[in-house]
């Protein structure tokens, strides 16, 4: 079973790191160097080069982004839903870079360090 | 059985095909190809336009508000609206509207004021709970979770499993054991707020499906009280058994519907595709894996329309609809198969649906019911008796 919270290793954000990425659709996270998170995000079916190209350009939206991490993730739309939801239940809220979800609701998950019912 | 269509199926079909082909399919050019959800300014547009139609909240019944469709041309237009990528398990995107939880129409006076009409009026969601861990496809024996009577309340213990749209609902449709003794005369149906201490969503199930989830839920002593009941206490299995038999008419069309696609693009594909100088659809391999596709199809589409005719007509129709929703999910199946055996490596890619169908046609032999339940359901209504 997959962790429910994104536990992969950070990397810093630069563009060897992002050479390097896989081709491949999954799930990813942007953050700042003071450990917060800028944005939640997936390489889906449209992406041009999956993962490697879906980073690039979620890291180009926030100036202070100085580091990512992902995962492979053939599911990549409900594990993404997933992520909200736990962080949403973890912060209160979604992170800045998601927050514009229009009348689309997240998901309320009881998963551990929940902080508050998430609409 | 005739299924000639009279003037005015004839003329509803036109428009919803147009409606799909016109507005629905260009809009996925640009969605993700798993996507379920259409952007929102796209949908409210669509939306406005069923209703202008007349076509929104199809299966609601007419003193509900609903259009007051037959089944039968609901079931014909379910063939048409399931005809895009995201057409087997979100139809238009859901833009005709849905029916809510058919088991709401069955609530008292203060029930439907509370549940019914807010969800008729989109302004509350729920899910339906009868699946646990200890089974799903003998609920009257798998459920263990449990409701006590305390005072005018009940206290209800348990968990649920393989629940969609349960973390992002306002309430649910929640079946328990009342009486242990009873079997499956000992099961209460319950409304159960999302809200109520003891309620959790314990995890998503990620599936087949990327974009439509499943979750598994917890109670905890959840309190809930009387008035919640739905129906009668120890009679609960009746109303998860009525929703069960009539679900699997439109489960079947929308098998159907995509089906009936993944010919369409196969013969097309076929007939503009050449391998060592001539079409593919001279070939004879390719010729006959489209005519067993058509044999699939057409007896999937007329056993799905017969059960749909025979609910019509009010007379019984659960074998009817046992048979057309394993010989649909089965045969849809093998149709998308094949289809993308001639498309080759284009088949397998995203670039078309047929991989998305060929994900999510697996999980149709296994929901509403797996098709071993179905064939168990046929035995005995045909052979009669009892199996345990």
């Amino acid at each position: 079973m997959t962790e429910v919270r994104l536990t992969k290793p950070w990397c810093e954000l630069d563009d060897a790191a992002i050479a390097a990425l896989p081709g491949q659709l999954g799930v990813f996270e942007i953050g700042d160097a003071e450990g917060g998170t800028l944005e939640l995000g997936f390489a889906g079916g449209r992406s041009r080069f999956g993962l490697r190209s879906a980073i690039a350009e979620a890291a180009a939206k926030h100036e202070r982004a100085a580091r990512f991490r992902y995962e492979v993730n053939m599911q990549y739309w409900s594990r993404f839903e997933e992520l909200l939801a736990v962080y949403l239940g973890d912060h209160g809220e979604l992170p800045p870079g998601n927050a514009d979800r229009g009348d689309r609701r997240v998901g309320r998950l009881g998963v551990g360090r929940i902080a508050a019912p998430g609409r | 059985m005739d299924f000639e269509l009279s003037t005015e199926q004839k003329l509803i079909l036109e428009t919803v095909r147009r409606f799909v082909r016109e507005e629905i399919v260009p809009l996925e050019a640009d969605l993700d190809p798993d996507a379920s959800e259409l952007p929102p300014a796209h949908r409210e547009r669509l939306v406005a336009m069923t209703k202008e139609l007349g076509f929104y909240g199809l299966d609601i019944p007419e003193e509900y508000g609903g259009p007051g469709i037959d089944l039968v041309t609901r079931t014909l237009m379910a063939f048409e609206m399931a005809q895009h990528r995201a057409g087997l398990y979100a139809p238009c995107y859901g833009v005709f509207g849905g029916a809510g939880l058919a088991q709401l129409y069955e609530a008292d006076d203060d029930q439907k004021e509370r549940y019914l009409f807010p969800v008729l009026r989109g302004e509350k969601r729920g899910f339906f709970a009868l699946t646990e861990p200890s089974g799903g496809s003998d609920p009257a024996r798998a459920i263990r979770t449990t409701a006590v009577r305390d005072g005018d309340d009940w206290i209800i213990d348990g968990e649920k499993t393989f629940i969609s749209g349960a973390d992002k609902a306002d309430f649910g449709i929640v079946f328990a054991r009342t009486d242990p003794k009873l079997g499956r005369k000992g099961i209460t149906c319950f409304l159960v707020d999302t809200d109520m201490p003891g309620f959790r969503v314990r995890r998503i199930i990620h599936t087949l499906r990327s974009t439509h989830y499943a979750a598994e839920l917890e109670f905890n002593r959840v309190r809930v009280p009387g008035k919640n009941v739905l129906g009668e206490v120890n009679q609960g299995f009746a109303i998860a058994n009525d929703r069960l038999s009539r679900n699997r008419i439109p489960y079947a069309a929308g098998c159907v519907g995509v089906a009936l696609k993944a010919q369409e693009m196969a013969i097309a594909y076929a007939k503009a595709r050449k391998t060592f100088g001539d079409y593919l659809s001279t070939r004879q391999a390719v010729q006959w894996m489209i005519v067993d596709n058509e044999i699939d199809l057409r007896t999937a589409r007329a056993l799905t329309l017969e059960a749909a005719a025979r609910a019509d007509a009010g007379k019984p129709f659960r074998t009817e609809a046992a048979i057309c929703k394993l010989v649909a999910s089965e045969g849809a199946s093998r149709v998308v198969d094949r289809a993308m055996q001639i498309h080759g490596g284009y088949g397998m890619t995203k670039d078309l649906p047929l991989e998305r169908w060929y994900r999510e046609l697996r999980i149709r032999r296994v929901g509403e019911g797996p098709n071993e339940i179905q064939r168990l359901i046929v035995a005995r209504d045909i052979i009669g008796g009892s199996f345990h």
